[in-house]
């Protein structure tokens, strides 16, 4: 189903397939990245990282490294303790070293920079280091982290124990006593595990440090560019960078995924050689250094549990989740929120009681968690809550989808107010699971596979029915640092009837540049190619929190069209003076005041437009341009139900996903185009950790994935075909009626493929497996089960 | 990822690549495709001092069959093995291992001498040149002499190769008719090194029986293995299902993995027996249907 289309092709407001504005220079070759920026003088860096993961430093000798030729500089932590810079506050009030004194606390740690007059040179400088360390016990395994006798490793914080916070939310007494009651209770760990955002572009930036001016510009691959600015006024305020005269611009960036919302280290010991030594330095990261350093995600483990009568209505969840982050929390999420907003777990589903309950701890691996195209803490929940109901509906020799419309909320129930303390705007749960079992024959595919069980075949079905809360965030509730998430746009409409638009947000590949530029299209008629979008540039983009957690489209598209409806208000006052009436006898379509009754007598948005700058109204002030920002009534609630069929080759484990159906549901769409892009690449973002990807370490804390050779992303040959439709639920409370939808599929997809594949073993007793779903595991249950 | 210096010799002679290596010894090593190498030098796991790339040096890079043999040039690249008709067409062990070797991007630098000298157990060519009989034809100081496949694989990333020597030909025997051979690897993604894999190269007499087997192992030992025992096992006899089975299972016996994130030892073994019978069913299929 195509949205409602309203504007003219040329217009190209929303619901029109326009081509990305932004595709023409990433295809030719001429986007720039950070690393495509060389300025005049620049130094290169590179970083010296810990081979243990944990250890207490000895020493530190730098001598053979600064005599080579083209050595600048060396920085270790001492150095930059004499400015107090060598630890920095993460985004959720815990602490992190820039550059160690004493301890290194994971592998890959940063231990001490080369600043150097060539890349090559600074490589070969950091071998020249040489780093005494003394091996300390390191602390891998969360559960070990929590026991009496375990090391504690944050004894700088004056820590006793590894135990970061406790956080809990719903009725805890209420719950239990349902369970008591209950005829059915299901109970399953799930662990999601340790992955990585693996964009394609690395982490890096240019810190530009101007003696003379005392500016510093600093070029970043940073999905929020603002607050990053104020976070170095906050941070380095001692050293004299205050905020007017920090620039922060984040050029192209290549993937961000959540992974590029942290300040990580690198950054800044960038920055403090760059103010140092009063020229530029570039430090761009490999691919091992941001795979095994940078911000890991997920790694939580769950308990879960469902009561239910013996008919299929759950009656309470219950969840107790032990968080492993690393050796500092350096999650992105809102401050208020240490679990993200994994208290979405009740899912699409009517559960009158629910208890949840999330511990930290510290363990000797890098630190996170963040968001990885999961809102924030959404895809835990989801995974979770999709599980569950598929092992209760096991426990019940009830089909999934049955039992999944029996307890979902349904559309009359809207907006609906959660055990947990959500108002899901709307939904309509009912229709999109039916579409999908309709686009994928569901009732046929349960035949063929009772026939294939009879011939001793492995074929599964699985669904995942799943509801993602997107959009942060009422600023009541939101913040980061303190700061209100709200997003900004800043229209102005030049003299010709062109425009520019300024977002606080930043695209990492999600076509902001035309979807932005449709909603001023659709509010004001004029054509969607004549509205240049811009973000970035902290020093002309107005204030934003930035890019992540599917929030674009539900704060700055809403300021989009909030600030473009501004000008409209102008524009007609503008039309009412040219036609010589009053405004209240004026009409607008797309691009066009007209008179009531006088349907010829009119005035375009671009005749308005030229006025407003050669002929504007005795007393009104010239021009015509307006600021938004806006601060959303509430979060979107997008959702959607996923079809996934499998067969397993039990000879060697593998699993074949046959087919994929995902029906979304994300509201008014703007771009169906760029919607299904993002679609598609959000189910292969689910595919991967469900089938490949993890972080894995040894028990001494070695990371046994530090490269793409192990590390395992998947391919085109690998990837499925995805089969996407829609249904069109509008949030009753967004200007456009849109919601969020760049993470749907991600938080979406691995459960209705972990579904598939436990449906495919469940008559040998199998009730649930931890992703990644790899060939071994599957085999080895098929070897544990005497199956082969 | 940066590698230490060192410098490049492009030599236009096989006899001037031969006297750059004895002058630079030890610290020179070959370039070939630099798919295997260029990624250890990045890793600084290698730190040669000076590079002889045989790109120039004429003559390393025909595919002919000649006295009963294919002439492999060692220069070779894999996606030439590839586009060859003649690969395709009687060789169709050779051409499904190439198609199973890395992504398209490795296979139009990497060549099959590389692939053989650099003594990786992971790598596919090693089993399949096992599987066949070939013979590396090696050249050094002391003139040229011809290594058979099965004994060249000594240990890990070690090979018969004297560090003076270059290996300029593979010699794979041309099947006689009722022949067939099959690749099976298992792998968890494209690009990716073999959880395990089996090559097997086979010939059927007049009767039925199996006058000739081959059969190379992949990545489930130090070293590529030639299962020797299945061969002897099958060699002779008629492949009924039962003694493809035993041959397999001899297969999953005589190999020696680690465990490690593809699976644990048990895992690959079953593997090897999992897909000896499949590569061997198929290789069968094809010597019946007359290849
Ligand atoms: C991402 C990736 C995935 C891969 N996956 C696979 C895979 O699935 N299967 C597989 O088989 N391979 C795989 N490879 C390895 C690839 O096939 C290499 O190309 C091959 O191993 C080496 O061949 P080369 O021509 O690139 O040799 P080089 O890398 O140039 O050389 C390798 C070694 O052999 C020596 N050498 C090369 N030629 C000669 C010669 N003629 N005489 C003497 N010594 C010589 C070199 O000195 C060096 O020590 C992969 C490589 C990459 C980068």
């Amino acid at each position: 189903m195509e949205a409602e289309v309203r504007t003219s092709p040329t217009i190209c407001g929303m619901g029109h397939r326009m081509k990305r504005k932004e595709d023409a220079r990433f295809l030719f070759g001429k986007g720039r990245y950070v690393d495509d920026i060389k300025l005049p003088g620049m130094l290169y860096m590179d970083i010296v990282r810990s081979p243990f993961a944990h250890a207490r430093i000895k020493s530190i000798n730098a001598e053979r490294a600064l005599a080579m030729d083209g050595v600048v500089a060396v920085i270790t932590g001492k150095d930059l303790e004499k400015y107090n810079l060598h630890w920095m506050p993460t985004l959720m009030g815990d602490t992190q070293m820039v550059l160690p004194t004493d301890r290194v606390m994971y592998q890959a740690q940063e231990v001490a920079a080369v600043i150097a007059t060539d890349r090559y040179i600074a490589a070969d400088a950091v071998e020249a280091i040489e780093v005494e360390y003394e091996p300390l016990e390191p602390v891998i395994d969360p559960f070990r982290a929590l026991e009496p006798d375990a090391p504690v490793l944050r004894t700088d914080k004056g820590k006793t124990d590894n135990h970061i916070w406790h956080w809990e939310v719903g009725d805890r007494e209420a719950t239990e006593r349902a369970f008591q009651e209950a005829d059915v209770v299901v109970k399953q760990q799930i662990y999601i595990p340790r992955i990585h955002v693996a964009s394609i572009e690395t982490c890096g930036c240019i810190a530009d440090y101007n003696p003379v001016e005392g500016k510093l510009t600093v070029y970043m691959t940073t999905q929020a560019p603002h607050v990053v600015r104020t976070a170095l006024a906050l941070v380095a305020g001692h050293v004299s960078l205050s905020e007017e005269k920090i620039r922060v611009i984040s050029p192209d960036i290549g993937g961000g995924f959540g992974g590029k919302v942290p300040i990580y280290p690198g950054y800044v010991i960038a920055i403090a050689a760059s103010v140092l030594l009063g020229r530029p330095v570039k430090w761009i990261e490999d691919r091992s250094e941001n795979l095994q350093a940078d911000s890991f995600a997920r790694d939580y483990h769950i308990t879960a549990e469902l009561a239910a009568t013996k008919d299929g209505k759950i009656t309470a969840l219950r969840i107790k989740t032990l968080a492993d982050h690393g050796y500092t929390d350096a999650a992105a999420n809102p401050s208020k929120f240490p679990a993200g907003l994994f208290s979405i777990c009740t899912g699409s589903y009517d559960i009158k009681h629910a208890f949840v309950e999330v511990d930290a701890v510290y363990t000797n691996k890098p630190p996170g968690g963040v968001a990885y195209r999961c809102s924030f803490r959404v895809t835990e929940a989801v995974h979770a809550i999709e599980r569950m109901v598929d092992v209760l509906a096991q426990k019940l020799d009830m089909d999934p989808a049955e039992l999944r419309f029996k307890n979902f909320i349904q559309p009359d129930q809207f907006p609906y107010k959660s055990a947990l303390g959500w108002e899901y705007d709307s939904g309509n749960y009912p229709a999109a699971l039916r579409k999908a079992m309709d686009l994928i024959g569901y009732e046929e595919l349960r035949r063929e596979q009772a026939e294939r069980r009879a011939r001793g075949e492995l074929m599964g079905i699985g669904i995942s029915s799943f509801t993602e809360i997107v959009g942060a965030g009422p600023s009541r509730h939101f913040d980061i640092l303190g700061i209100k998430m709200f997003d900004s746009c800043e229209l102005r409409i030049h003299p010709t009837g062109k425009a520019i638009a300024r977002f606080g947000t930043k695209s990492q590949g999600q076509g902001h540049e035309t979807t932005y530029a449709q909603i001023i299209a659709e509010e004001l008629g004029i054509p969607a190619a004549h509205v240049q979008v811009e973000e970035g540039d902290t020093d002309t983009a107005p204030y934003g929190l930035g890019t992540y957690a599917s929030r674009s489209t539900p704060t700055a598209g809403a300021a989009a069209a909030m600030a473009a409806r501004k000008v409209r208000e102008k524009a007609r006052k503008i039309a009412a003076y040219l036609l010589e009436v009053s405004e209240e006898d004026l009409e607008w379509e797309p691009g066009v005041f007209r008179v009531k009754g006088a349907p010829d007598k009119s005035v375009t948005i671009q005749e308005i437009a030229f006025a407003a700058y050669t002929n504007h109204p005795p007393g009104m002030e010239a021009g015509l341009e307006a600021v938004h920002y806006y601060d959303p009534p509430n979060l979107t609630f997008p959702f959607g139900s996923y079809i996934c069929v499998v067969d397993i080759d039990k000879g060697t484990g593998q699993v074949k996903i046959r087919r994929f159906v995902a029906v979304d549901d994300c509201g008014h769409v703007i771009n169906p185009m760029i919607v299904e892009g993002q679609i598609h690449g959000g189910l292969t973002m689910g595919f991967a950790p469900a089938m490949m990807e993890e972080l894995v370490y040894d028990e001494e804390g070695n990371i046994l994935t530090g490269s793409f050779m192990d590390y395992l992303l998947p391919t085109a040959v690998e990837t499925p075909r995805w089969e996407t439709a829609r249904t069109v639920t509008p949030s009753p409370h967004h200007p456009l009626g849109a919601k969020g939808v760049g993470e749907s599929a991600t938080v979406g997809a691995p459960a209705a493929i972990v579904n598939a594949v436990v449906d495919a073993l469940s008559p040998y007793g199998v009730t649930h497996i931890d992703i990644p779903i790899t060939p071994y595991k599957v085999w080895k249950i098929l070897h544990e089960k005497g199956v082969v | 990822m940066i590698p230490p210096p060192f410098t490049y010799a492009a030599p236009t002679s096989l006899e001037e690549a031969l006297a750059l290596l004895q002058q630079h010894g030890p610290m020179a090593k070959i370039l070939a495709g630099g798919h295997s190498l260029l990624p250890m030098m990045k890793l600084r796991l290698l730190e040669p001092e000076v590079l002889i790339d045989l790109r120039r040096v004429p003559g390393l890079a025909d595919i002919r069959e000649e006295n009963g043999y294919l002439h492999l040039g060692a220069m070779v690249r894999e996606v030439e093995l590839e586009e060859h008709p003649l690969i395709r067409a009687k060789y169709p062990l050779l051409y499904e291992t190439t198609r199973w070797i890395a992504d398209p991007q490795v296979r139009n630098m990497g060549t099959v001498g590389g692939n053989l000298a650099h003594g990786d157990p992971g790598n596919d060519h090693p089993a399949t040149m096992m599987a066949y009989d070939a013979q590396l034809v090696v050249v050094g100081p002391r003139g040229e002499r011809v290594i058979p496949a099965r004994e060249f694989f000594l240990d890990f990333y070690t090979t018969a190769l004297e560090p003076d020597e270059i290996l300029t030909a593979i010699r794979i025997p041309t099947p006689p008719p009722r022949s067939g051979g099959a690749y099976e690897k298992l792998e968890r993604k494209v690009g990716d090194y073999a959880t395990a894999a089996v090559a097997v190269q086979l010939s059927l007499a007049e009767d039925g029986t199996l006058s000739y087997v081959g059969i190379g192992l992949t990545n489930v030992a130090h070293v590529p293995l030639f299962a020797a025992r299945s061969c002897a096992h099958l060699q002779g006899q008629r492949p009924t299902p039962e003694r493809i089975d035993e041959a397999a299972q001899m297969a999953s016996e005589d190999c020696n993995p680690r465990s490690d994130l593809r699976g644990s030892a048990e895992y690959k073994r079953a593997m090897v027996r999992e897909l000896t019978r499949r590569a061997f069913r198929r290789a069968l299929e094809r010597a019946q249907g007359g290849q």
